[in-house]
């Protein structure tokens, strides 16, 4: 963390940071519900350079059979990157980091999905990361959530996310990979929008208490934005633009 | 408020005020929330929302078809496109004198066939048992099977089945509907079972569509001309 990077200038005098965006302003965000037809739901995102794709099975059989809960269904995620997604070659098989984001997603949707619905049944969530730009725990949280509403799995809420953070001392929206390296705090967020409730916070950096409001809030404002997106993906494939 | 309908995705707010949460909507505070994406319906005092997608889930009573997956000396297994199994017990088909010595489950059902069943019981901690002593259940002899969307049989039966009415009217097809989305069709011309496969499928496609009773019929009418 702190600025260890000087030839990249963060922001400029007029508010513009390092890729044209205003801090405020998140990246191109676009969502794309179904196109996979083997599995039960779909989803496939583009957050910025970020390159998405996820796929949901369930409910299904557990196995191994003692996985299975009598009283409710499990959630399964598997977050995954491919070994091109990144400038240098990812060895293939799960690194520390991406058992922790499976078990943060997981743990993110699990209030929203209403799994006491089927007890002794699985639902398997598989995030392949097909290209990665920072950001892709918020992004795949997002396209999760849509392909578990695409397999109609039955939800209180979608789940939205998105990052906020703070770069050469401002308060930004939607933390890039630069702004990752050389800025001075990341601050993941998964939200419920109809619900207003937060199901995912992380923060990586320091942040003193007036900051960490302002950050949260900055955050909401973006997942209220990604919501907008996951909405009108659903719509498009399930109403054909029809909003009645 | 009359029968308003109104697309949701899960999350959505329908309405606010004391109705009865049916399927698909749970109720938080005074918020009636939809838990589906489909279409919500209001009527005098209860909301539910018919979703488009998602797995069949066993109800008691439901006619249902399934598949004889397996069996082992006292039970078949049917495979029902559910999550769960549908549990058939040898009893059901033998009588109460079976014998797991005497009497040879494969010589009345194999592995592959077909069987229309209904969901004899079903909770929380047990698979469905089904049951075929009834009329109009038992073992599938002919015909084809359809597999639709779970989530869209009562589009196709209909309001008061008046498109499965349509469909076995303009086609002189024997159509059976099972709750979980898989349909057979049987008919003595291939033209119209052809038809009445067609009209299923579009059915299943079209499910969201607006007086789409009427557009299977001018789909029907207009093949049996060219």
């Amino acid at each position: 963390m702190g600025g260890r990077d000087t030839t990249l200038v963060l922001l400029d005098e007029n508010g513009i940071r390092c890729d044209g965006r205003k801090v405020d302003e998140p990246r191109r965000i676009m969502i794309k519900a179904g196109g996979l037809k083997n599995a039960d739901g779909s989803a496939y995102i583009e957050f910025g350079d970020n390159k998405i794709l996820v796929g949901v099975f369930g409910p299904r059989d557990v196995h191994p059979k003692h996985m299975s809960n009598t009283d409710t269904g499990i959630l399964r995620v598997r977050y995954h990157m491919v070994p091109f997604s990144v400038t240098e070659r990812k060895n293939p098989a799960p690194s520390r980091r991406e058992i922790e984001i499976s078990k943060v997603i997981k743990e993110a949707l699990e209030p929203a999905v209403m799994l006491d619905k089927f007890p002794r049944t699985a639902v398997d969530v598989f995030i392949e990361v097909l290209q990665a730009d920072g950001g892709t725990r918020c992004a795949a949280l997002s396209a999760a959530s849509v392909a578990l509403a695409d397999a109609g799995i039955p939800m209180r809420d979608m789940v939205a996310a998105c990052a906020a953070g703070k770069a050469a001392d401002t308060i930004i929206l939607d933390v890039n990979n630069e702004e990752d390296q050389a800025g001075q705090a990341d601050m993941p967020i998964g939200y419920m929008p109809s619900l207003e409730k937060i199901t995912l916070l992380q923060l990586d950096g320091v942040l003193t208490p007036a900051e960490y409001k302002k950050c949260v809030e900055t955050g909401i404002h973006g997942c209220k934005i990604v919501y907008e997106l996951q909405r009108k993906a659903l719509t498009e494939k399930y109403f054909g633009n029809g909003e009645k | 408020m009359e029968n308003k309908r109104k697309y949701v995705i899960p999350g959505d707010v329908i309405t606010t005020g004391p109705y009865r949460p049916e399927q698909n909507v749970i109720l938080d505070g005074n918020k009636i929330i939809s838990t589906a994406i489909g279409i919500s319906e209001i009527y005098d005092d209860s909301i539910k929302v018919i979703p488009l997608t998602g797995k069949y889930i066993p109800k008691i009573d439901d006619l249902v078809i399934g598949k004889v997956i397996s069996h082992t000396s006292l039970s078949w297994e049917l495979d029902i496109n559910s999550c769960y199994v549908g549990f058939l017990p040898a009893q059901d088909v033998f009588g109460r004198d079976f014998s797991a010595h005497a009497d040879e489950l494969s010589s009345k059902l194999k592995s592959g066939d077909l069987v229309a069943a209904r969901i004899a019981n079903f909770d929380r901690t047990r698979d469905p048992l089904v049951t075929i002593s009834d009329r109009d259940l038992g073992k599938i002899d002919s015909g084809h099977l359809v597999k639709i969307s779970p989530s869209k049989v009562p589009r196709l039966i209909g309001k008061r089945g008046t498109m499965i009415q349509a469909i076995e009217m303009a086609t002189g097809a024997a159509i059976t509907i099972g709750q979980n989305g898989w349909v057979v069709v049987s008919c003595e011309t291939p033209e119209g079972l052809l038809k009445a496969k067609n009209a299923i499928q579009m059915v299943d496609e079209k499910a969201h569509v607006a007086n789409l009773t009427d557009q299977v019929k001018e789909m029907l009418e207009s093949k049996g001309e060219s």
